[in-house]
């Protein structure tokens, strides 16, 4: 594919896929095969149940996004591909993490406007949703010897806006945009 | 009707009219009403060579090939066939019985999650535990492993759906969310392909399997015509245009003709239909065709741009494209056409300066070469040939002279030894009028020849060529130029034990030896005479021959070497 401007390592791409036994299989071993990295997935339902609907956060080192897409497009139970992107796209994840109850780790739960959700005389649990760099910041106040333990849903993302991937994926049905070697964006739709 | 006949319905209603397969525990349901189908089933003698025989009849006749098979062993077995057909984007459907669903996940006996292990080696495939979703899922194996780019597809049927009640209601249409192949090429960009060939001064046509998959070699022709640019065919397109064509300059690649990939390298255009820049065909990728722009002709997007960036994507079916470029082609050649002419002496100088070719054995022992190159000659254009992989599989490609599609079947991407006999068999049974000769060599006939039994058994007359070196040859050539001649583990004695001919009568076939050059046309003559049975001919050749030209693996393909009367100096070791 071609390397149009700078080639950005991390990508989202939101995938829609048949709700059909031994999808997320078909899904994971296709990056595993190819070499390609996940670094994290997050899969459920949408609001139709015959779909469900991936994110995946890949680290395409060495890789082109086209490339990856159209790999995974290739999967007969993937019925449309679209690359969240930073700008045109809310991206979420939850934290939930259990550290020493005192009140620095309280106060610090307060000021990155997270959620105590448990509390025992020795631990407190917080819960808090954001953007992976909200996430990091009040990961980055926390001691590290403080944390017992520590548990990271993958990335969800939502395209802004009015239009919503089932619809393109519906309208566009049977013009799956075959791969335009001047286009460094991934955007398959059947 | 049960779950068993509802699959055999399906398949009839898919046109299935043969199928290659073992009957076992979980799929015997199944074999009931086989019993009484118009389905011809071939009993193999193992899967493997049922999946192959599949793989066989599709290649030469370009339907699906059907192979069927019980759970656990059975199953595995056909997961080399699978990966090979897959590889080679041959359409095969492969049926295997499962365990009973209440017993999956049990480790139950002869169970293996079959579907789990074929996944990657697989187009698509599917678990049916439910007999209502059978003919849906058959219908969409065979709509999904013949459409699009082709391949293999999986059906794997727990016992208790074949043996349940059901009714059978075959879907008159598939449609599938996930799964719509472009079958169009974008006008814009079978333009911007046309402009760039009116442009350039060093074009070839680098013709790939997918021409023939997509019926394309006459479209083919009137695109080489038009534009009088130089063809190569890879392994896999041998056949999809004719040697004796003048614009044809023969197979690039590893040992390939000089002036296949000589072209390649200085060429400024690239017209790439059907193939896939395979690490056998570039060589070293980054010093590969370094001058060229690429168009890039496929049915799989995922093609384009895979190994080599494209210019110019062209993504369709083969046969659609060439009927929208070829009067781009001449349309833009009309504007203006570049003279060719000096690139064309140039390639054509290649082609007679350095022609494929080889020596006689000094020692007065058979040549290899010759007896592959005399097989072609004496059964002509219309035998389909099939072979193993290793050297006899490259002296089969280089020196028999294919002039028609679907004539040369071989297991080119997953280089599967032991293909050949199966193949034929497969190939035999699709085209039971056409001469079918396995050219086969000692190691790769010793993997799979008990097919020759279900061939002498079911009227299958194929003819086998064992090019006998006693060796495995090629993993020999390669100790011989990079292992300082260390002959660790590839001597296979096979001139002694087994004996070839004796096996061949025991297996119910003609056994033919030849040890003698004098001797070799009239064995091949012996052989073309019998055709009530088939005949095994174990031709014992030289041991040492090479196959010439060479570009080692991993290196440039400006380094091919074409010695041909003895072993060049090498400095890479890389496999």
């Amino acid at each position: 594919m071609g390397f149009t401007g700078v080639v950005m390592a991390i990508h989202t791409l939101a995938v829609l896929v048949e709700n059909s036994p031994g999808v997320l299989a078909r899904v994971a071993s296709l990056f595993s095969r190819r070499g390609y990295n996940i670094d994290s997935l997050a899969v459920g339902p949408t609001e139709n149940p015959k779909v469900s609907r991936m994110t995946i956060v890949l680290n395409l080192e060495g890789h082109a996004l086209d490339q990856v897409s159209a790999q995974l497009f290739k999967l007969v139970n993937v019925i449309g591909i679209s690359e969240m992107k930073d700008s045109d796209s809310l991206k979420r994840e939850i934290l939930l993490v259990k550290v020493a109850n005192n009140a620095a780790n309280k106060e610090i739960a307060g000021k990155h406007k997270a959620v105590i959700s448990d509390e025992t005389a020795s631990t407190i649990s917080i819960e808090a949703v954001g953007q992976s760099s909200d996430i990091e910041a009040l990961l980055a106040d926390l001691k590290p010897n403080e944390i017992r333990e520590l548990v990271q849903s993958g990335l969800v993302a939502l395209e802004r806006g009015a239009s919503t991937l089932a619809d393109r994926t519906l309208s566009t049905m049977g013009t799956a945009n075959e791969s335009d070697p001047n286009s460094s964006t991934a955007d398959y739709q059947n | 009707m049960n779950g068993a006949q509802s699959l055999i319905n399906a398949l009839e209603a898919a046109g299935v009219d043969v199928m290659f397969g073992i009957p076992g525990g979980a799929i015997l349901p199944a074999y009931d009403p086989i019993f009484d189908s118009k389905i011809r089933h071939i009993l193999v003698r193992h899967e493997q060579g049922a999946g192959h025989a599949a793989t066989g009849y599709a290649q030469a006749t370009g339907r699906v090939g059907v192979c069927i098979a019980t759970s656990g062993p059975g199953a595995t077995n056909l997961v080399t066939p699978l990966a090979d057909a897959q590889m080679d984007s041959v359409p095969i459907v492969a049926i295997t019985g499962q365990v009973p669903s209440a017993a999956i996940g049990t480790d139950a006996f002869q169970e293996a999650d079959i579907r789990g292990v074929t996944m990657p080696v697989t187009k698509h495939n599917y678990l049916i535990t439910d007999p209502a979703d059978i003919p849906r899922a058959i219908a969409e194996a065979f709509h999904i492993a013949s459409t699009g780019r082709p391949g293999a597809v999986l059906v794997d049927i727990a016992k208790d759906a074949l043996q349940k009640e059901t009714t059978f209601n075959y879907p008159k249409t598939v449609s599938l969310a996930g799964y719509n192949p472009v079958v169009e090429p974008k006008q814009s960009a079978v333009l911007d392909a046309a402009a760039l060939i009116a442009q350039s001064k060093k074009p070839v046509l680098y013709v790939g399997g997918g021409v023939i998959k997509a019926n394309a070699a006459k479209e083919l022709m009137q695109l080489a015509e038009i534009t009088g640019v130089p063809v190569v065919t890879t392994l896999m397109a041998r056949g999809a245009f004719p040697d004796s064509h003048k614009q044809h300059l023969g197979m690039p690649g590893m040992h390939g003709t000089v002036a296949a990939v000589t072209a390649l390298q200085k060429a400024d255009l690239l017209i790439t239909l059907g193939a896939r820049f395979d690490d056998r065909v570039t060589g070293k990728l980054s010093t590969f065709a370094p001058k060229a722009k690429i168009i890039h002709a496929d049915i799989d997007p995922a093609e384009i741009g895979k190994n080599r960036h494209a210019d110019v994507a062209l993504v369709g079916d083969l046969k659609n494209i060439l009927r929208a470029l070829n009067p781009a082609t001449k349309a833009a050649l009309a504007k203006s056409a570049p003279d060719l002419t000096p690139w064309l002496n140039e390639v054509y100088g290649w082609r007679s300066k350095f022609p494929l070719g080889y020596d006689k054995p000094s020692d007065g022992s058979v040549s290899p070469q010759n007896v592959i190159e005399r097989i072609g000659k004496i059964s002509g254009p219309d035998t389909i040939f099939t072979a193993g992989v290793g050297q006899h599989q490259m002296w089969a490609s280089q020196f028999i002279g294919y002039e028609k599609p679907r004539t040369w079947l071989n297991s080119g991407g997953l280089g599967t030894m032991g293909y050949a006999v199966p193949a034929a068999m497969g190939a035999k049974v699709g085209a039971p009028d056409t001469t079918v000769w396995a050219i086969d060599g000692d190691g790769c006939f010793q993997m799979t020849n008990q097919e020759l039994v279900t061939c002498a058994i079911n009227n299958i007359p194929i003819k086998v060529a064992v090019i006998n070196n006693e060796s495995l040859g090629m993993v020999r050539q390669w100790q011989t130029l990079f292992y300082n001649q260390r002959y660790s583990n590839t001597d296979l004695h096979s001139k002694r034990i087994p004996d070839f001919k004796l096996l061949a009568e025991a297996m119910g076939c003609v056994g033919l030896r030849c040890e003698r050059p004098e001797d070799v046309d009239k064995t091949i003559e012996a052989a073309m005479e019998i055709n009530d049975r088939p005949v095994v001919v174990d031709f014992n050749v030289h041991r040492d021959a090479m196959v010439w030209p060479m570009v080692a693996a991993g290196t440039s393909n400006d380094d091919i070497t074409v010695a041909r009367s003895m072993a060049p100096v090498w400095d890479s070791q890389e496999l």
